[in-house]
Parts: structure tokens; sequence; C-alpha cells
């Protein structure tokens, strides 16, 4: 994975006032709990080598824990560098609430998911609906609205998103 | 239109510039600027805007087959697709499946508006929510869009207080923004968790894979999508695109023409019923992967129990009709993102609820709503169109806007016209017909006869000049005018030259260069106003392009058809646009340059044309006519002595470029060719001057004309502006100029003119 991608991508983020934080599988669980705010829910991450057994994060949790919940953790399939945009899939683990419904979004990308521009993505996501994943959100930074009169963050999604990389 | 009508028009107008018109000014001129930024930054915007096209002009022309294609894909993965004649269908339909539902929660979807949903709903027992912000305020304010991206752009933060503070009366009253956004949160996310449909439009539909793309910002639209267990999305059949492939170039070009971000927050795309779980409130304490799943089958997870309904709406209502129609065919790319109505100066001042039909708004709404409501919804605010182009550049999907306008306004005379106009008047009608011998209907108001006349009155007007000037000047032919025609009194009217730059040119000899010693030889296009009105500005082209060595030919030419054509009389414009042909047909066979001054007659040739002409025809016109300044810059560009030009030492000016020579790309020119002689330009940032020809006369826009007006007026009285000498390259553009200004302004040429006194 280009460095440079990387790089890319941590500016797109910090431009949209999304923290980002690397890691490797090692030092994951360490650095997912520094960035955590309690309670928080998760689903399965399906990233080799890393896994939310031993962190503060109750995965597939109930309505009731949901709805309480301040953080949800949930995989990135692909990230786009230029724009800072995640993609998210919709699995019955329930990533599309647990990354929507909490006021604090973690997202955990490996490293070699982080595409340059939206053509990658875009070609990775015809792929994925020829095997049938076909239902994804491309989330880019926080839920904002304009209407009230001036810019506000955090409308009906979360306020705050938190990039966590996984370096292989 | 009726005297008594017009006055009524006036005060609407005059009324919404006071209560709505600051607001949408300050969103949609900050939007506008956005989007300029974010098109500027975005090397691929040209290229991408040219696919796009052909993507919707494909896939539109293929609509029935992906129609077929999308419910095959719909039904596999577990849902269902209903196709619906009109709105009345749709609502049953979508009755039907809410059944015996309490609560409904809905995203913003302009197609809902168009069927009334919510009242259907209503009406059925089903309480409806809102949930994208702008859209609630309005449903508590009982109110309709006035934008089809920011339906409440015309509310103000402090009436937004006001309005949920007496509404919902809370223990501290609201006030800033971040209060208000919050309130309403809550209170809708607790709609959201108790009801029992979710409703979202969709701003795509992939007709191979069965999903529907919704872009959102707030994230409404994903919660109303998967949080109820029945989802229903209603779309006109215009949305559907091949598949996800197609898919990129929209979402690039999206969120850039609607509000000039790089992308939306979220792009979502679903292909439902989607495997996320149900999210069952009643049921708090069951884990999510137990709470059941999608119907597609192939979802693994838990037990599988087919939780979740979705339904397609795919709605007609009148689509399938604006597909055969030549004319209003495009109007089916549209994407919605408004970036015509944030373009459009009318709309930036005046919003959306003077430029609105019954559903939608802006720029491409004359052709919805003569699509979907029929042509009596988009007669009443069609006139609010100048035809000055600005939203031409701005679509993304490049529809001709300003044309489909047109064409639906040629219908509105050849229809029922406006009658009461006609028994109005009934003997100027007559006087005015007589006059004017066009092919147009009977029905036609005579104030359009007289404007799309113009070249006839001009005539006159010259011939009988300076009675004619003395008549039209004198109160009681003003009142008159006023009365009959709706031409508004504190308008100053063209002042008539005795003797035409046509005849002008003859009586000197023809050119001062021969065409023996030249290189290039030019006919000068006379057109309406530079041959009877501003013969000055003719004369001094005249003298610049022998100044810089070419043969220069001012001969009778018949006159464009712009006059007509902005009146929607568009017999009479192909008639004109066939003499003009005829007669620029052997300049050009000779090799002649055709050299316009007037930059509305420039579009024409180089756009409009090709409506009326064979293709061959309008494609020699448009190549071999140019602005004439453009000209001038290309002829300095080989090698023309600048010298020979009047040079500016440092003059001061402050330049206003014409609508639609900016969306030809042409401003620039006469900025290079008015600095490289020394002149110290100041150009309008300004884009619209609010005249756009007869629309300013008219007296129910008086008022929103002046009012647009203002902002270059501002721009040109501010202390580096205030002593600077006024250039304009339009007519209407000087004529405005002169109405806010006390300075007088004239063309660049005439700048340039060597004879210029100094
Ligand atoms: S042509 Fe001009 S006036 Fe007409 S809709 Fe477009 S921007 Fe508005």
């Amino acid at each position: 994975m280009a460095t440079e991608t990387v790089a890319t991508f941590e500016s797109s983020l910090d431009e949209l006032g999304v923290g980002l934080t690397r890691t490797d599988p090692e030092g994951f669980d360490d650095a997912l709990a520094a960035i955590l705010d309690e309670p928080a829910v998760g689903v399965p991450l399906r990233i080799d080598g890393v896994s939310l057994d031993d962190v503060p994060v109750t995965v597939d949790p109930t309505l009731a824990e949901l709805r309480a919940a301040r953080t949800g953790v949930t995989p990135v399939g692909t990230a786009v560098a230029t724009y800072g945009t995640l993609a998210i899939e919709s699995s019955p683990a329930g990533d599309e609430p647990v990354s929507l419904f909490p006021e604090r979004h973690v997202a955990v990308v490996r490293e070699e998911d982080i595409v340059w521009g939206l053509d990658e993505a875009f070609a990775r996501l015809d792929e994925a609906f020829d095997a049938g994943r076909d239902s994804v959100v491309f989330a880019t930074g926080v839920s904002a609205t304009a209407d009230m009169g001036s810019m506000v963050e955090g409308v009906h999604g979360p306020t705050a998103v938190h990039v966590v990389v996984v370096e292989s | 239109m009726s005297a008594e009508t017009r006055r009524e028009r006036a005060a609407h107008i005059r009324q919404l510039l006071d209560t709505e018109g600051e607001n949408v000014h300050a969103d949609a001129t900050h939007i506008n600027e956005a989007r300029y930024d974010a098109a500027a930054e975005f090397e691929a915007y040209e290229e991408l805007r040219t696919e796009a096209r052909e993507i919707k002009a494909d896939a539109i022309e293929r609509l029935p087959e992906l129609i077929d294609q999308v419910t095959d894909a719909v039904e596999s993965n577990g849902g269902q697709v209903y196709l619906a004649d009109d709105a009345a269908d749709a609502n049953r339909y979508i009755e039907e499946v809410a059944g015996d539902a309490d609560s409904l929660v809905k995203s913003k979807s302009m197609t809902t508006e168009e069927i009334e949903v919510n009242d259907s709903l209503e009406a059925a027992g089903v309480d409806v929510h809102e949930t994208d912000l702008g859209e609630w305020v309005l449903q508590v304010a009982d109110e309709s869009p006035s934008h089809i991206v920011g339906p409440a752009m015309h509310k103000s933060r402090e009436g937004i207080a006001e309005l949920f503070n007496e509404r919902f009366d809370p223990d501290d009253p609201l006030e800033t923004a971040e209060e208000l956004t919050a309130f309403a949160r809550d209170w809708l996310g607790e709609r959201i968790r108790d009801a029992d449909v979710g409703m979202t439009g969709a701003n795509f539909v992939l007709a191979e894979s069965g999903s529907i793309v919704l872009v959102t910002n707030e994230g409404n639209a994903r919660k109303c999508a998967v949080a109820p267990d029945t989802h229903v999305a209603v779309a006109g059949v215009e949305k559907l695109v091949p598949s996800i492939r197609e898919l990129q170039p929209f979402v690039e070009l999206i969120a850039r023409a609607a509000t000039g971000q790089s992308i939306a927050q979220y792009v979502t795309t679903l292909s439902p019923p989607v495997e996320t779980p149900a999210l069952d409130f009643d049921d708090p304490d069951t884990p999510l992967s137990e709470a059941g799943i999608g119907g597609g089958g192939d979802g693994g997870g838990s037990d599988g129990n087919d939780d979740r309904e979705f339904h397609l709406v795919l709605l007609d209502n009148g689509r399938s009709a604006m597909r055969e129609d030549d004319q209003l065919r495009e109007t089916l790319y549209c994407i919605r993102c408004g970036a015509c109505a944030n373009s459009c100066a009318n709309f930036q001042h005046v919003g959306g609820h003077a430029f609105g039909g019954e559903t939608y708004t802006g720029g491409i709404a004359t052709g919805w709503e003569a699509g979907v409501h029929g042509q009596d919804s988009a007669a009443e605010f069609n006139d609010l169109c100048t035809g000055c182009s600005r939203c031409v550049n701005a679509c993304p999907v490049k529809i001709d806007i300003p044309w489909i306008n047109t064409v639906v306004r040629d219908r509105i005379n050849r229809g029922v016209g406006d009658a009461s106009d006609a028994s109005d008047a009934p003997e100027f009608d007559f006087l005015v017909e007589g006059l004017t011998p066009d092919e147009e209907p009977g029905g036609l108001t005579p104030r359009k006869r007289f404007f799309g006349n113009f070249p006839t009155f001009a005539k006159l007007g010259s011939a009988t000049a300076p009675v004619s000037n003395w008549l039209a000047g004198t109160g009681p032919s003003r009142a008159l005018l006023e009365r009959f025609l709706g031409i508004d009194r504190r308008r100053d009217l063209p002042q008539f030259e005795r003797e035409t730059l046509v005849e002008w040119f003859e009586s000197r000899g023809g050119s001062r260069v021969a065409a023996a010693d030249a290189d290039r030889e030019a006919v000068l296009y006379p057109d309406v106003y530079t041959n009877h009105v501003h013969t000055e500005r003719g004369k001094a082209a005249v003298r610049v392009l022998e100044a810089l060595g070419v043969a220069v030919r001012v001969p009778d030419v018949a006159s464009s058809g712009r006059a007509p054509l902005s009146q929607g009389m568009f017999a009479t414009a192909e008639r004109h646009a066939h003499d003009a042909d005829a007669d620029l047909a052997e300049h050009i066979d000779a090799g002649r340059d055709v050299v316009v001054i007037e930059p509305s007659d420039l579009a024409m040739f180089a756009g409009e044309y090709e409506k009326f002409l064979p293709e061959k025809s309008a494609e020699r016109l448009a190549e071999s006519s140019y602005e004439a300044i453009e000209y001038v810059y290309g002829l300095l560009e080989n090698g023309a002595e600048r010298a020979a030009l009047r040079r500016g030492d440092g003059e001061r000016v402050a330049y206003h470029s014409h609508c639609q020579q900016r969306t030809l790309g042409l401003e620039a020119h006469t900025v290079a060719v008015l600095e490289g002689c020394d002149y110290d330009v100041l150009t309008s940032e300004t884009e619209c001057c609010g005249m756009a020809g007869s629309f300013g006369y008219k007296q129910e826009y008086y008022e929103l004309s002046m009012d647009v007006g203002s902002d270059l007026e501002a721009q040109f009285t501010t202390d580096d502006a205030r002593d600077r000498t006024v250039v304009a390259s339009g007519t209407s553009c000087c004529e405005q100029l002169d109405a806010l200004l006390e300075r007088t302004s004239r063309h660049p040429v005439q700048l340039l003119d060597p004879a210029r006194e100094r």
C-alpha cells in the first residue's frame, strides 16, 4: 500500500474533522480501547488478526444496548483516500444501525483496503455486487444539516467518526 | 394578463421579496458560489457531465426495458415493484401497503410531494412524519417547499425557532441552530422508532440489481429505510439507470452541483429487502442477530424470519408522454440537484414560491410541471425565466433549460393562451396584429406580439423618429402602453435613431478598407438595437475593425429571431432564422466572417439555430460568427496592430459582461483586450443585471428586475468603482445599468474606437 494513499486518506479525514489512529494487530486492542466512549456496541470485524473479543464492546447487542451505546464499532470494506469516504456494508450482524445510531462511529479498516479514488472503490463495488453483496453506504464525515439556519454536525447520524487503520 | 392581474402579480412578488427574498438570497447565492468552486477544483467535471448525459439519454431511450429488468431484479431479491400510472394509482397502492399501520416516517422526496402522498395517508389514518429537518419544518409550518434541495430555504433560523417554541412549547425556549437541530433529532428519533413503515424516494434506481440509491447529508434516509421492517421507495421512472457501473459519474456530480460538496455525506446503495436486522423497538432485549433478517434467502445470518418487506413504486404520471415528446424529453435527464435554481438570478432574489408550480420550482420546473401537472401549472411561472442561460452550464446533465422554457411558452401561446389578456384589449390587439403580420395564433397577447415583433416596431420607430421618440415619452402614451401592454412607465424606452447604422454605412460610402487590401473581410451584423437604437456602438465597431485592417460590410440583414423567441413565438422566430441565414450565407460563402455585437444574437446563432435550420447551415453560421471583442481579440493575437486602437492610459473601467456571453465563455476576451490596451478593468462579480430584455419592461416584474439589479449597482458604486467608466456588452445590460447608475454605460468597442474623443 502506497504511503501516499494513506497520507492522502489521513488529510482528507482531517479536513472532515475525522480522527485517524494507526495500529497493527498487536496494538489493536489498546488503540481501540483508547478511543472508545462507553458503553460501546459493535459487529464482528471480519478482519484477520483483530477482533472485538478483548475490548469493552458488546458484540451482537440488543436494541436496548444499541440505544444506550455511545460508540458503535464496525468494519469498513473499502475506504477512499481522496474523499475520506468509508464504505459500510449492510449485513445481518447490523453494521448499518451500529454505524448510524450511536453518536460516535469507530470504523476499522485494513490498510490494504484503502484505495486511492472513487474509480477503484466503484470497481470493488462492482465486484461486490456480482458476489451478491449489494447494499453499501458510502459515508463521508459526520452527518450534517444547514436546515436550521447554520451548519450543524450530527443530525440523524453520528456526531463524531474515528477511523482505525490496521497495518498488516 | 389583465392590468388587474398584473397588479396582483406585482404585489405578490413584492411581498415575497420582503418576506422570503432575503433568506433565499443568502442561501442560494452561497450555494451557487460553492458550486462554482467545486466545479473549478474538479478536473473531470466537464467530461463527467457529458458522460452523465449520455447515460441518461440511453436509459430514457431504453426505459421500458429497464422497467422490466428492475421488476425482475427486485422480485428476485424478495421485494415488489408497482408501476403507477398516476398520483391516484400510486396513492392507492401505498395505502394498501400501509394497511393498518399507525405511523410512517418519510425521508425527503419530491416525487412523493408530486403525488401528495402525505394527504392521502393522513386521510387513511396513518400519521406521517417527515424526517428531513427542512421538510419537517415545512410540515410543522404547513407550507410547501420553495426549493428542490433546500425545501425550507426561505425560512430564517429565528422564524423556525418561533415556530417550534409556539408549537412544541419546550421547557427552555429554543434559539440556536444547534438547539433546534438537537430538538428535531430527538423528536424525530422517537417517531422513527415508533414507525411501522419507512418511506423514501430514490435518487437513482439500478435496474440490473434492483438497488435504490439515496443521497443525503443528515442520515435520515438510511434510518427510514432500515429501521422499520417495511420500506416503500417511491421514484419516478426516469430515475432508472442500467447498473452500478453507470452510477459513478452521478455520485461525483450530484453533490457538487447541488451544494458544492465534493461528495454527499451518505451515498447509500440498498438492494432491498436488505439483510440489516429490522429494529423492533417493542422488543428491546433480543440480540440484533436474532431480530430477523431480510427475505433475500441467501442472506445467511440468523434463522431467517423473512421480516422485511420492500415495495418500489415507480411513478409514471406523465413521464411516458414526456419521453415521446421531442422537446420535453430532456427534462427526464434531470437528477434534481437544484443547481438551475441556485444559478438563476431571479430565483436567487424572489425564491421558489414565486417561481414554483404545484410541486417543482426553479429553472427545470417548467419542464416538470408541464409534463406531470400540465401546461397550466407551468404557465404561471414560466414568465419568470428571462432566458439568460445562466443555468445551462450549471446543469450537471447539460439540459437546455431555457429552451424547454421557451418551448412551453410557445405551447402556452398556442393553447388557451391568456384569453383574459386578449379580451382585455381587443382594439389594441387588432392594432398590434395589423402592424405585425406574424405566424402566431390569434390568442397571442398583444404584449407578446409587441415584444416579439420588436424589429418591425424598430423600423417604424426609426422611420418616424423623432416623432416616435417624442410620442413614446409622453405621459398619455406611457399610460396607454402600461395599460394595454403592461410596459412599466418607470422604464425608459429605447430612443430610435432616424438614420440607421446600415444607412449611415452606405452614406459614408462603405468600407474605408478595400477588400483587395485586407486579410480579412467581415460582415458586421446589424442587430435591431445596433441598427436602430445604439447606432453609436455599431459605428465604433466599424472603425475598430477597419483600424485593424478588416474590410467591413454592414448589409441589411434580417433580424435573428431573438425577440420572438423570447416570447415563445416559435413560428416567427423560425422564419427570422431562415431569413437571416439566407442573408448571411452568401457572405460566409465568400469567406467573410460574421461579427456580432449583441451577445444574445450570437447565442442564437451558436445555439438555438440548430433547432431551426438544417444541421449544416446552423453549423456553418455558428462557426463563422464571432462576438465583436472576441473577434478583435483574435485579430490582435494574429498580429494586428494594437496601437491602432484608442488606448486607455490607465482609464479605470467597470465592466459587466452579458449572461449569454458568459455561458459561451467569452467574457475573458473582452477583459484581455481592454487590459492589453491599458485599461484598468474591474469586472462585475454579479452575473446578471436583472433585465434580460423584455422582462425588465414588464410592469409586474419591474421591481424584481430592479431588485436583481441592486447587486450590480452595489458593486459598481463601491469606493473602488464609483468613478469608473461603466462598460457592458449587452443592450439590456446597458439599459439596466443606466437605470441603476448615474453614469451612462457603453459597449467596450466604443472605448477602443480610434475616433473616441479624449
Ligand atoms: S435561463 Fe436564466 S432565468 Fe431562465 S431558468 Fe435559467 S437561469 Fe433562470
